[in-house]
């Protein structure tokens, strides 16, 4: 039992360790965003397009077929109570506060945060992040600040992105398999899209974005113990990621409502 | 001048890898650095980089001491140094030209003119101008190695260079042209320079001095000659 014990020990100090380390290379990260000049700007553009531009498609489709299983489960749901008007407004409310943002931020951690993972951790154990200190570059300004606003700046972009293909996609099949007019539907669009609800939709995907991009840094920079290490270092950044995201969307929706009140 | 004095070194897992090196390399003199593998060479050259803090005992480089510094100062100290580590450590994103003008691009303020004729410049020093657009993945490790060189020295003009088995994994063909190199590098450029190897023939080929680790002890000290007379029996078991 003792080994046992001391297993734990050892898993809990690990985790408290990596904890404190992310959170000091966030905050590092934070303050070197304005003191790089042009060649930063240069990196952060850069990485915004490797790892936003790059997640469009798989944001697009998700967000699309998000939107129409939604549209096809709320209209028959909605149907029953002869409330079939409110679609449009069921589909955009539970779109921009819970699903867009959960979703998005979950697809994206799954490419976007490994890729960060191997790539810094295969640059951990080449010793490139050594060759940079060495040349007298900060790695936290090079590598993990760069990474950090990239991701911050563009998960709320394409988390609109699908929350608006989500809302089309609730609108294809409201019309086509629920009878709505297109009147009906929009009308009832438009009153879902309050300040409150379009505000959390992009709080979300903000603080979501810190997560991905300092949960993959932190990984990739504690990989040890060579190509396997790394391999390790990926899979149990994503599953950090995500599970960071669903505990923070519940912590942000709390902060959100209880800041706001109810839409 | 680089001296090492009573250094020691503990990683964080507890394990001592070097024990009381004292140590000096004059200015403009190659030292080599022999030892088996898991000696601690490698430390060491981490520890004068400044990437490793040792647990006790002094790391001077032209007189400052290194290890109460912090990481500003160290890039000062850092400036003066080029290094190629095991396995040339180039930048696997970037290529060949963009990992030799990598420094220039960060911190000089040059234009794209000036520095893409000074990386072609530093790129036909080690014979490999025609490498510019490659990516690090499609070169041979002799090439890496040669490319590491160029992008140690193109970064700024350093008095001090630092290799860490430049030679493992060559053919003794190739690993010879490495030595050539760094030969004509440390000569030309009145560099003092540290090359870590366990291949003697590289050691006798550029070193002015030679130092055996064994264990995280320095064993043997002396020159080329003194080395080859030796009758301990463990140096005859590493020479043979
Ligand atoms: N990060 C580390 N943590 C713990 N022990 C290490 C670490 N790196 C190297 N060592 C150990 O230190 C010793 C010396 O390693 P190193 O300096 O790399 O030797 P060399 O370069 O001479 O082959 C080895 O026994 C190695 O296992
Ligand atoms: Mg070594």
């Amino acid at each position: 039992m003792r080994s046992l014990f001391s297993v734990l020990g050892a898993q809990v100090r690990k985790g408290l360790f990596e904890v404190q380390y992310g959170t000091a290379l966030t905050v590092r990260a934070f303050g070197a965003v304005f003191s790089g000049g042009a060649v930063r700007r240069r990196d952060i553009i850069e990485q915004m397009d490797v790892l936003g531009a790059g997640s469009l498609g798989i944001v697009a489709l998700t967000g699309l077929f998000a939107g129409m299983a939604m549209g096809m489960q709320f209209s028959i749901e909605l149907g029953v109570f002869g409330a079939k008007d409110y679609l449009g407004r069921m589909v955009t409310v539970s779109i921009i506060r819970e699903m867009g943002p959960v979703l998005t931020a979950l697809m994206v951690a799954g490419r976007v945060c490994s890729g960060i993972a191997s790539e810094l951790g295969g640059m951990k154990i080449g010793r490139q992040v050594d060759a940079l200190r060495v040349m007298g570059i900060d790695p936290v300004s090079k590598l993990v600040m760069p990474r950090i606003v990239a991701v911050l700046v563009m998960l709320p972009i394409l988390t609109i992105i699908a929350d608006t293909l989500a809302i089309l996609g609730g609108w294809g099949v409201g019309t086509t398999v629920g009878h709505l007019s297109f009147d009906t539907y929009w009308a009832s669009v438009d009153r879902g899209l309050t300040v409150q609800n379009l505000l959390g939709g992009v709080i979300k995907p903000m603080v979501f974005g810190v997560i991905i991009g300092a949960v993959g840094c932190t990984s990739g920079l504690l990989s040890a113990g060579g190509a396997r290490g790394v391999g390790r270092a990926t899979t149990e950044a994503v599953v950090k990621a995500s599970i960071l995201i669903l505990i923070a969307n519940f912590v942000v929706g709390y902060v959100v409502i209880k800041a706001l009140g109810w839409a | 001048m680089i001296a090492f004095e009573n250094v020691d070194f503990c990683y964080e897992d507890g394990t001592q890898v070097l024990f009381d090196v004292n140590l000096r390399v004059p200015d403009g003199t190659t030292l080599a650095l022999l030892g088996a593998s898991g000696s601690g060479k490698t430390t060491l050259l981490h520890v004068l980089l400044g990437l490793l803090k040792p647990t006790g005992g002094r790391v001077l480089v032209d007189g400052q001491d290194i290890v109460p510094m912090r990481e500003k100062a160290l890039s000062d100290v850092r400036e003066r140094m080029g290094v190629v580590f095991q396995d040339g450590a180039l930048f696997d994103s970037l290529t060949v030209g963009e990992n030799v003008s990598f420094y220039m691009r960060e911190r000089m303020r040059l234009d794209e003119d000036e520095m893409e004729r000074r990386t072609l410049e530093q790129l036909k020093y080690v014979g490999l101008s025609h490498t510019m657009d490659l990516m690090p993945d499609e070169l041979s490790g002799g090439m890496r190695r040669r490319v590491a060189v160029a992008r140690a020295m193109a970064a700024f003009r350093p008095t001090i260079m630092l290799y860490d088995e430049p030679t493992s994994g060559l053919d003794p063909i190739t690993a010879d042209s490495i030595c050539d190199l760094i030969r004509q590098v440390g000569t030309e450029q009145k560099l003092t320079s540290i090359i870590v190897t366990h291949r003697l023939r590289d050691a006798f080929k550029v070193a002015d001095r030679l130092v055996l680790f064994r264990a995280g002890r320095i064993y043997f000290e002396g020159t080329c000659d003194l080395l080859r007379a030796a009758t301990d029996p463990y140096i005859k078991r590493f020479m043979a």
